[in-house]
C-alpha cells in the first residue's frame, strides 16, 4: 500500500528526471553550438583551425541549462519532502531515499559551487550523473515508504545523514573535478586543448578547486563520523565497534587525511595528487555501494 | 669483490635519536596513516569476531584450512590484532613526537612579537606605495587594532600579524586525536559489556551471575559492578500492519538504585544512566509461562522460558528442560505468535504480535546431561541419547498431557535483553572529538597574514603576504589602504 503523498513524491522524482534530461541536453547544445564553423572564404586551405568558440551565441541555452538544475533541484527537493510526509519520519530509511537525497547534494554543491566559479562546462557531468543516479534510484532500489526500525528513531539520525549527505555530494564533486583535471592533462600533454575543452578552466583552477572542495567538506565528514558514533551509542552501546560501515567512513575519512596532509604538508600537487583525490572518493562510494548492497552488519536495513 | 660501504658509525643514543627523528617525520606519519586505512579493510570484508561471531563459526566450518590461516594472521580479530595496534601506536608516537614540539613552539611565537619590518618592502607581495598625511601611521594603528592584529611598533613603521587561530587549532586538532585514542584505550581497559535477559515481571540484579554474557577489560573486575536492579513490569512492541516492519519498543520497568525506587522507560535509544554504566534496550523476545508436572501431578518445572527469535515475525525455538522430573524430560519447543493455519508440519508465524501464539514441542525423556559440566545452550537440547516420548502443541490455557506427566501453557510474556555496557572513557573520546572538529575548522578556514606599513614623510609604503597562499588578502589590503588614507 502506497500512501498519496509517496504517489506525489514519486511524480515529483519523475519530473526532476525529465528537467534534468532538459538540462542535459541543454548543455550539450551549449557546448556543441557555440563552436563557430569556420567562414567559407577562410578555409581554403582546409585548416579547421579558424574554427572559433563563441559563447555569446548560445548564452541563451546556458541560462536555461542552469535555469532547468535549479528547477530540477527544486522539484527533487519538492520530492524528498513528500516522501517523509508520507513516511511520518526523516526520509532517510533506506538505499533508495538515501540516493535521491544524495542526487540533491550533489546538485545543490554544484549549484552552490556555481555561484564562486565558472563551472558551467561542469553542468553536463552534473546532469547525467544525477540522471543516472536517480533512474538507478527508481528502477533498481525503489522500495515503498516504510515506518523506521526503533534504532533509527534519532535526532542524532537526522544531523549524521544531513552531514554524510552533504559530505558525500561535495567528495563526489572533487571526484569529477580531479578526473576532469587527469583527462584535461593527458589531452593537454598530446598537444593544445580541442575546442570544446578550451572553457574548462587551466589545470591550475581544477587543482586548487578540488582541493578547495575537499579541505571546505572535510570537518564536516568528521562531524558526521562523530554524530554517527553518537547515535551509536545510544543505540547500540558502544560508539565504536567496527562495523563494516563505521570501517568504511573510517577509511575514507583517512584517506582524506592523506590527501590534505599530502597537499598541506608534502607539497602534492597535479597529478598524484588528484589520484589520491579519487582514490578517497572511491572510499566513500565503496561504503555507500558495497556495505549497503552486499555487505553485512547494523547498516543494513530494511532490505536496502 | 663488493665495494664496501661506509656507514657513519652511530652511537647508541644517536641511533635513537635517528629512529626517533624518522618516527617523527612527516612523511613516516602519513604512510603510517595510510598503512592504518589499508588495515583496517579486510576486517570490513572477513567477519570478525566481535561483530559477527557466527560468520567466524560457519567459516570455520565450511573451509577450516583456510579460516586457520585467517586466523593465524588475526584477520578475524583485525581491530585487537598485534599488527593492527602496531601501526596506530606507532602512529600516535609519531603524532605525540611530532605536536608535542610544535605546540611548545607555537605557544612561544603566540607569546613573542611580531618579526620586525622588513627593510624593503617592495620586494614583497602586495607592495603599494602612495601619498600620505602625518596621520597615516596612527589611522594604521587604530585599523590593525579594530582588526585585532598583533602589532610591532618601531618609529616609523608597524609590523603586524594576525591569524594564530589557524595553527592553534591544527595543533589542538592532532592533540584531540590523542584524547580519543587515550578514550578509546580507558574504556577498553576499565569497561565492561554483558548482556541479560529479562522477561516481564522479573528482575535483573547488576551482578556477575545474573548476567548470559559478561566480559571486562584487561584492569577491572566483578566489584566495579554498581548495585541497582531493574524489574521489567511490562513492555510493548509495536509492528506495521503492512510491512510487519517494527515500528516501536517500550519497556517500563522499576529501578532500584542507592536505596531509591522509582519508575522508568526504556526504548531502543534511551537507555538507563548509572554513572558510567548505560543499559541498553537491546532485543526482544517471547518467553512462553510453562507449568510442567509429573505423572503423580507434582508441579516440576513452572517460570517463562525464554525463547530465541528465528525471523521477522518472531518465529522461535528454545528448549524446555526440566531436571527435577524422574526421569528428566526436556521439550524442543518451537513458538510462533500468530500462528499461520498451514496444512504442513512446522510452525509459521506470519505476524510478530501475539494474536494467536501456539507453542510446538517434541518431549524427550532421559539424562539431559546438565550436570555433565560441559557449557549448554540453553536453548537446545542434545538429543542423541535422549528417548522421544511424543509431540504436541498448546495453545494459552491448554495442557498437553503425556505418559510421563502433562505441561501447561500458561501464558506468553515478552522478554528483552539488556546490554549493560560500562565505558568510563568515553567522555574523554566525546571531548576529543568536539575539540577534532572545533580544531579543524580553526585550521582549515583561518588564514595566517602579516602586514606590514612604513611612512617616510609623505610617502606610506605597505605590504602583506599570506601564509600557504591563502585567497582574500588582496581584499584586505585594498580596506586597509583607504583607512590609511582616511576614505571611508
Ligand atoms: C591521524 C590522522 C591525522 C589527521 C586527520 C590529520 C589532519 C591534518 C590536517 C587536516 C592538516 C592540515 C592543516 C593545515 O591546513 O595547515 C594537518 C596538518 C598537519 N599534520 Fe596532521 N593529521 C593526522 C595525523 C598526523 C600525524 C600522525 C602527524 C605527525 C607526525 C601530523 C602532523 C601534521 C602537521 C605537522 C601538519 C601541519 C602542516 C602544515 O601546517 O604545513 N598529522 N593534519
Amino acid at each position: 500500500m502506497q500512501t498519496t503523498w509517496a504517489y506525489v513524491s514519486n511524480y515529483f522524482v519523475y519530473s526532476a528526471m525529465a528537467v534534468f534530461t532538459i538540462s542535459f541536453i541543454a548543455h550539450a547544445f551549449e557546448t556543441a553550438f557555440a563552436v563557430r564553423a569556420p567562414e567559407v572564404a577562410d578555409s581554403t586551405d582546409g585548416s579547421l583551425l579558424t574554427k572559433t568558440l563563441d559563447y555569446k551565441r548560445t548564452e541563451k541555452t546556458a541560462r536555461i541549462a542552469t535555469a532547468m538544475m535549479i528547477l530540477g533541484f527544486i522539484l527533487l527537493l519538492a520530492g524528498i519532502i513528500a516522501r517523509g510526509i508520507s513516511a511520518k519520519h526523516v526520509p532517510w530509511g533506506n538505499m533508495y531515499e538515501f540516493s535521491i537525497t544524495g542526487a540533491l547534494a550533489f546538485t545543490g554543491a554544484y549549484l552552490a559551487a556555481l555561484r564562486k566559479y565558472d563551472l558551467r562546462w561542469l553542468g553536463l557531468f552534473v546532469s547525467i550523473s544525477v540522471l543516472l543516479t536517480l533512474g538507478t534510484a527508481i528502477t533498481l532500489l525503489y522500495r515503498n515508504s516504510a515506518p523506521l526500525v526503533p534504532a533509527l528513531k534519532s535526532t542524532w539520525l537526522v544531523i549524521h545523514v544531513i552531514a554524510a549527505i552533504i559530505s558525500g555530494g561535495v567528495f563526489l564533486l572533487a571526484n569529477v573535478v580531479a578526473a576532469a583535471y587527469l583527462y584535461l592533462e593527458r589531452v593537454e600533454e598530446r598537444g593544445a586543448r580541442p575546442l570544446w575543452l578550451q572553457r574548462v578552466p587551466s589545470l591550475e583552477v581544477l587543482d586548487q578547486l578540488s582541493y578547495r572542495l575537499v579541505a571546505f567538506v572535510f570537518p564536516l565528514w568528521t562531524f558526521a563520523v562523530i554524530a554517527g558514533a553518537i547515535w551509536a551509542e545510544s543505540a547500540w552501546g558502544r560508539y565504536w565497534g567496527w562495523d563494516p560501515k563505521e570501517t568504511w567512513a573510517f577509511i575514507t575519512w583517512v584517506a582524506y587525511a592523506a590527501y590534505l596532509h599530502a597537499r598541506v604538508t608534502v607539497g602534492w600537487r597535479g597529478r598524484r595528487a588528484a589520484w589520491l583525490c579519487i582514490f578517497a572518493g572511491s572510499t566513500f562510494l565503496f561504503n555507500y555501494v558495497y556495505v549497503n548492497v552486499w555487505g553485512t552488519g547494523k547498516h543494513t536495513y530494511s532490505g536496502l | 669483490m663488493s665495494k664496501e660501504i661506509e656507514v657513519p658509525e652511530l652511537g647508541f643514543f644517536a641511533l635513537i635519536r635517528y629512529a626517533w627523528r624518522q618516527l617523527t617525520s612527516m612523511r613516516t606519519a602519513l604512510i603510517l596513516l595510510m598503512l592504518m586505512g589499508i588495515a583496517a579493510i579486510p576486517g570490513s570484508l572477513i567477519p570478525q569476531r566481535i561483530t559477527n561471531a557466527v560468520a567466524v563459526r560457519d567459516l570455520f566450518a565450511a573451509n577450516p584450512e583456510l579460516a586457520k590461516w585467517y586466523d593465524r594472521f588475526s584477520l578475524f580479530d583485525v581491530y585487537g590484532s598485534p599488527w593492527f595496534s602496531a601501526i596506530y601506536i606507532l602512529l600516535f608516537i609519531s603524532l605525540i613526537g611530532c605536536v608535542l614540539p610544535r605546540t611548545v613552539e607555537h605557544y612561544k611565537a603566540m607569546r613573542a612579537q611580531p618579526p620586525a619590518t622588513p627593510k624593503n618592502l617592495s620586494r614583497l607581495e602586495h607592495h603599494q606605495e602612495f601619498k600620505g598625511g602625518e596621520k597615516s601611521l596612527e589611522r594604521a594603528q587604530d585599523w590593525f587594532k579594530a582588526h585585532r592584529f598583533r602589532v610591532r611598533v618601531e618609529g616609523d613603521s608597524i609590523s603586524a600579524e594576525k591569524g594564530f587561530l589557524r595553527e592553534t587549532g591544527n595543533l589542538l586538532f592532532h592533540l584531540s586525536l590523542i584524547l580519543i585514542l587515550v578514550g578509546v584505550s580507558f574504556g577498553s581497559l576499565f569497561g565492561m559489556r554483558g548482556e541479560a535477559i529479562v522477561s516481564t515481571g522479573e528482575r535483573f540484579i547488576n551482578v556477575a551471575t545474573s548476567y548470559d554474557t559478561l566480559s571486562f577489560g584487561k584492569l577491572t573486575g566483578e566489584d566495579s559492578l554498581s548495585p541497582f536492579e531493574i524489574r521489567l513490569d511490562k513492555f510493548v512492541g509495536e509492528y506495521d500492519p503492512k510491512t510487519n516492519a517494527p515500528k516501536d519498543y517500550t519497556a517500563w520497568v522499576t529501578v532500584k538504585d542507592n536505596g531509591k525506587s522509582y519508575k522508568s522507560v526504556m526504548k531502543v535509544n534511551k537507555p538507563l544512566t548509572f554513572g558510567n554504566t548505560r543499559v541498553y534496550l537491546q532485543a526482544n523476545g517471547y518467553s512462553p509461562v510453562v507449568t510442567v508436572r509429573d505423572s503423580q501431578g507434582n508441579v516440576a518445572l513452572q517460570g517463562p522460558i525464554p525463547f530465541l527469535p528465528q525471523d521477522g515475525n518472531l518465529r522461535s525455538i528454545g528448549a524446555i528442560k526440566v531436571p527435577d522430573a524422574e526421569p528428566q524430560i526436556g521439550f524442543v519447543g518451537s513458538f510462533v505468535p500468530t500462528n499461520a493455519r498451514t496444512t504442513g508440519q512446522g510452525a509459521i508465524s506470519i505476524f510478530p504480535e501475539l494474536l494467536d501464539p501456539k507453542l510446538l514441542f517434541s518431549i524427550w525423556k532421559g539424562d539431559l546431561g546438565l550436570d555433565s559440566g560441559v557449557p549448554q545452550s540453553v536453548y537446545r537440547i542434545d538429543t542423541n541419547t535422549l528417548e522421544k516420548v511424543g509431540l504436541g502443541s498448546v495453545k494459552p490455557g491448554e495442557t498437553f498431557t503425556y505418559p510421563e506427566g502433562s505441561i501447561t501453557l500458561e501464558t506468553v510474556v515478552p522478554w528483552i535483553n539488556l546490554q549493560i555496557v560500562e565505558d568510563p572513557g568515553k567522555s574523554y573520546a566525546l571531548i576529543g572529538g568536539i575539540v577534532a572538529v572545533l580544531g579543524l575548522l580553526s585550521s582549515l578556514y583561518g588564514r595566517r597574514r602579516r602586514i606590514w606599513v612604513r611612512v617616510n614623510g609623505e610617502r606610506v609604503e605597505v605590504a602583506g603576504l599570506a601564509k600557504n597562499s591563502a585567497p582574500g588578502l588582496e581584499v584586505e589590503m585594498q580596506k586597509f589602504v583607504s583607512a590609511i588614507r582616511g576614505e571611508k
